[in-house]
């Protein structure tokens, strides 16, 4: 017995040696590189909103500033989390501990975003999150090392809520995906429309991955409401706009999509989605320059980037800037200098870093093309208003962020 | 809130969609029912071959131009070869074994086929028309229904009505019978058993990919629909027992109808309802409804 | 001697985790034990009794939750957090366990599997779990409010104590005469009861040790990492443990154990290279595994060394 125990023991050890190998390179030259991790989902509900796109769109940016700053060279590592955040929590402190990354961008799924935080916080290093939608991150659970880049579930609702009821459609009905995520994006949207002279009607609460939708929206036509607020996301929008349109509802009512991606109007065609309304924080067709990038993109990766993709971007050439400014890469110099200079780039301008970790910028209201005005393929939206940074998110007098109420954090 | 405008009419619309949705729980647990009764494996690929037989569509009519009356043909047949082909690579070494092993096998098998699909597909899914011989809708005086909700239930009672018929009333059908029951008796009486499990499980799977092909144009064609479902479908197979046929049919349709219920009066419980019901079965009779144990 | 000769594979244990921080990342280690006492608690039901819960994330995610609540909500000390962890666990599997000891075979499994996506429903909506975003920012807090396990060394030591003592209880449940009926029913149940043994009873008293123990690594692992989410309470993670059972080898000791280190190590390496083929990779090894290598690792080790 105390034999085989013995070889059992040995080759356990053996085992875990043999499969964990590239663990024992330890590189702790912190200084000599500014290393870069993208933290993202390569296979799973979100791989085609970030995924091998967020990688790509971190090359880009790596490539334009010529691989390095001031004679320091930038490197990418990048990581699929599974969309688990035991994963990318202890993958982003293997990092930090043993490969001595500086950043992490993107941060795809908001469980992932906010375990990652707490780990980038407690490392004092910074946390750029282009692809999570929770408010939270810089609400209860801000930190001074986390940057919420390119949009939040408060500016989708903001955004749509308030420009339909503008165009007319003040009465309005909820699907609501029956978890935090929804209810949050259904209250936000209806104090918004409240706000704007607008009436709620009701709500329906499904749950989440339903297999059909149809009885919801026989509700939610019922109703009678003028629009149909898809408090959901992903597959649930995309079967919800489906079961809409088969059902006839599109025809005396419209639906408002609150949290819808470019890669959901593709995958659904412009026939279904037509003449709905979609906040974006960036949009590839937008000006020159976003076209420019964009061809870049579309040529490495045979589809058109969505924003988290232009946020993966803009936070690298973000923090390299940062780097060049201050000539280190310490976080907390970086994290001040950041908020006291706005920066300029593709995905933007004048983006404002605010001290809840919020980063403040222009969004855009889109409407879905008809078929007949598309003219090429990703051709999808109608630019119908840029929302002010200054309105387009959760203003700081309602913040429940620590660093801002002063509490305890 | 949602409790605004609960009328006769809307219940009876509800009513109906829940039946179009039982249709597919109805084809499913079918499918794994008589897979069971002659393989003795519970099929845990089940979800994975009905999200290969949408797909199967899809590809027939985005690179081939396949219409959906031939892809509701074609992909059913891909599918069953398919099927065949895993039974003889690897179900076949299984049968002398534990029953949890086949659990385990088809586990492992749909996690590859799941990936495989998510690889080359990606996940946001692809979309299929209506065919336009069912587009529109009909006006059924409480309710406008879209005709293509009304083919599915015909579709697949009709389907589930023949599976029943050629089981119980054909000569092959009672080979399979007389092989669930006594594969060495039946073999010595000079039927070849082997051919009829490989057809059987061919079977089950058309009977999956025939339900995906039915499914694709009402929801969205990605590699992740077939795991939501089969959770529940395995919920309903406990309920109903997987002894009959039809009761494996008749489990399928109530639970639909009574799910469609739930999402009128309680929405919150839709997803959860299903498996309160078998909680409840099994409190009061463990066997399932229609089962025979073992 | 005796001690170690009846201790050989706890004290070889001991022996590799004073070791394993020099070479490994100490919090990869800690992921690995929290998983192997899982799988540990897992195989105590499936190689020892013969029961294949195909949805024993329920009680691995109740752990982890209730423990995170009680850190964050009532900042309870992190010993009475996993108790309260493990307690719960052990009661949902005593419902749940309950409900499904009424079929056998493969319908048990089916059961399992349903009631634990309840769970999940459960979690995802319930007010105090966070849904999507999971409960996070759990505090590790002080143990018997004295020792700070925030220190990633102090609560490497801890976290091996849990593990090695959740070993040396199944060690233990394995070798009574408890264990023996366990065995029993597992190689013949008509057999087991005809003999008088309450089958029934025994096969819960099992269910709920496993659910204790699963809960217990679930609560480990809240507090090692400060979060809880859906992913400890997904059907996904059940079949995870399924595999590492699998693969280390069923109704063995030690094979749970070496199972964890596959699995997991091979998620952390995969995670930046092979991207969307993960899934199929780890399907690949169960069908492998059912087919070729149905002993496990150490199952396939031990049979060879007896024979030479």
């Amino acid at each position: 017995m105390i034999k085989l125990s013995l070889v059992l023991g040995v080759a356990m050890a053996v085992l875990i040696a043999a499969c964990s190998k590239s663990d024992d390179v330890d590189e702790k030259v912190t200084d000599g590189a500014i290393r870069i991790g993208v933290l993202t989902d390569m296979s799973g509900l979100y791989s085609d909103i970030g995924g091998q796109g967020s990688i790509v769109a971190a090359e880009l940016a790596v490539e334009d500033l010529g691989g390095e700053v001031d004679g320091k060279p930038i490197e990418l590592v990048s990581v699929d989390h599974q969309n688990k955040a035991d994963i990318a929590a202890q993958k982003v402190r293997e990092w930090i501990d043993r490969n001595g990354v500086d950043m992490v961008t993107d941060a795809l799924n908001s469980a992932v975003a906010l375990a990652t935080s707490k780990v980038v916080a407690e490392k004092k290093r910074i946390l750029m999150v282009t692809g999570a939608a929770t408010t939270r991150l810089t609400n209860e659970d801000c930190t001074a090392y986390t940057i919420h880049h390119s949009y939040d579930t408060f500016a989708l609702a903001n955004g749509t809520g308030t420009a339909v009821v503008k165009q007319g459609g003040d009465t309005w009905f909820f699907l609501t995906s029956d978890y935090a995520f929804g209810h949050s994006l259904e209250t936000d949207t209806a104090n918004i429309v409240k706000k704007a002279g607008g009436s709620v009607l009701g709500a329906v609460r499904h749950p989440l991955s339903a297999s059909d939708f149809s009885s919801f929206l026989l509700q939610a036509q019922n109703s009678k409401a003028k629009i149909i607020g898809l408090a959901n996301a992903g597959g649930d929008t995309i079967n919800s706009i489906k079961a809409a349109n088969e059902f006839g509802l599109t025809e005396t009512q419209n639906l408002a999509g609150l949290l819808v991606f470019i890669t959901d109007i593709h995958s659904l065609g412009l026939p279904v989605t037509q003449g709905m309304y979609v906040t974006s924080g960036w949009y590839w067709d937008l000006n020159d320059e976003t076209r420019a990038w964009s061809k870049r993109f579309f040529e490495r990766m045979g589809k058109m980037p969505t924003m988290i993709h232009a946020g993966v971007y803009s936070s690298v050439i973000m923090y390299a800037n940062a780097v060049k400014a201050t000539g280190t890469d310490e976080a907390d110099g970086i994290m001040e200098w950041l908020r006291n200079n706005p920066q300029s780039d593709m995905f933007g301008k004048n983006l404002t870093l605010r001290k809840d970790g919020r980063l403040v910028h222009d969004m855009y209201l889109m409407q879905v093309k008809d078929p007949s005005e598309s003219n090429a393929a990703w051709d999808y939206y109608n630019v119908r208003q840029t929302i002010p940074a200054a309105n387009a998110f959760q203003p700081l007098s309602e913040s429940r962020c620590p660093l801002i109420t002063g509490g305890s954090s | 809130m949602s409790e605004v405008g609960i009328t006769l009419d809307s219940l009876l619309g509800q009513l109906l969609l829940g039946l179009v949705n039982g249709s597919f729980y109805a084809m499913l647990s079918l499918g794994l029912a008589v897979i069971f009764g002659l393989l003795n494996i519970v099929n845990f690929a089940h979800g994975a071959l009905y999200m290969m037989g949408a797909y199967f569509a899809w590809i027939g009519l985005t690179y081939f131009g396949i219409g959906y009356w031939w892809s509701l043909l074609i992909a059913p047949s891909f599918v069953a070869v398919f099927g065949m082909v895993i039974e003889r690579s690897l179900l076949q070494w299984l049968y002398k074994l534990d029953h949890l092993y086949g659990l385990l096998l088809t586990f492992g098998v749909s996690l590859i086929i799941e990936g495989t699909y998510r690889y080359f597909f990606g996940v946001s899914g692809q979309p299929y028309p209506v065919p336009e011989l069912l587009s529109g809708s009909t006006d059924l005086g409480f309710m406008s229904l879209p005709n293509y909700r009304g083919w599915v239930v015909i579709a697949s009672l009709a389907v589930c009505l023949s599976t029943w018929f050629v089981i119980e009333r054909t000569r092959l059908g009672a080979y399979l019978r007389a092989a669930t029951e006594n594969p060495q008796l039946t073999q010595a009486f000079g039927i070849n058993v082997p051919l009829l499990v490989m057809l059987t499980y061919g079977f089950g799977a058309a009977l999956a990919a025939f339900a995906g092909v039915l499914a694709a144009p009402v929801i969205q064609i990605t590699p992740l629909m077939g795991n939501n479902l089969i959770v529940i479908v395995f919920a309903v197979v406990v309920i109903g027992g997987m002894g009959s046929i039809l009761g494996a049919v008749a489990t399928g349709l109530a639970l639909g109808v009574i799910e469609g219920l739930t999402k009128v009066f309680y929405p919150e419980a839709s997803s959860t309802v299903v498996f309160v019901i078998m909680a409840l079965v099994l409190l009061v009779r463990p066997a399932g409804l229609f089962g025979r144990e073992k | 001697m005796t001690f170690v000769r009846k201790h050989a594979v706890l004290l070889s244990l001991v022996v590799v985790l004073a070791i394993a921080p020099f070479l490994f990342y100490p919090v990869l280690v800690m992921k690995v034990l929290c998983f192997a006492l899982f799988a540990c608690a897992f195989n105590l039901l499936l190689g020892y009794t013969g029961l294949l819960s195909f949805g024993h994330a329920a009680y691995f995610g109740a752990g982890a939750y209730t423990t995170g609540y009680a850190m964050t909500a009532w900042a309870t000390t992190p010993e009475l957090g996993l108790l309260f962890g493990v307690v719960t666990a052990a009661l949902l599997g005593a419902v749940f366990g309950g409900l499904a000891i009424r079929r056998q075979g493969i319908y048990f499994a089916m059961i399992t599997l349903a009631l634990a996506q309840m769970l999940y429903f459960f979690c995802l909506q319930a007010p105090f779990t966070g849904g999507e975003d999971g409960l996070q920012g759990v505090p590790r807090g002080k143990l018997f409010g004295l020792i700070d396990l925030g220190n990633d060394d102090v609560m490497y030591v801890f976290v091996s104590l849990v593990f090695l003592g959740g070993f040396w209880l199944i060690d233990r449940i394995i070798r009574s005469p408890f264990g023996q009926v366990l065995k029993s029913i597992r190689e013949n149940e008509d057999r087991a009861l005809s003999l008088g043994y309450d089958v029934d009873r025994y096969k819960l008293v099992a269910f709920v040790l496993s659910s204790a123990l699963a809960g217990l690594a679930g609560a480990t692992k809240t507090l090692t990492f400060g979060f809880a989410t859906l992913t400890d309470v997904f059907w996904g993670t059940s079949g995870e443990v399924v595999l590492m059972t699998l693969v280390g080898g069923v109704g063995t000791v030690l094979g749970p154990v070496i199972g964890a280190v596959v699995i997991i190590v091979l998620q952390n390496e995969l995670a930046d290279k092979v991207g969307s083929w993960v899934l199929v990779i780890l399907g690949a090894i169960f069908v492998v595994n059912v087919l070729l290598f149905r002993k496990g690792i150490v199952g396939e080790i031990t049979a060879r060394f007896n024979r030479t």
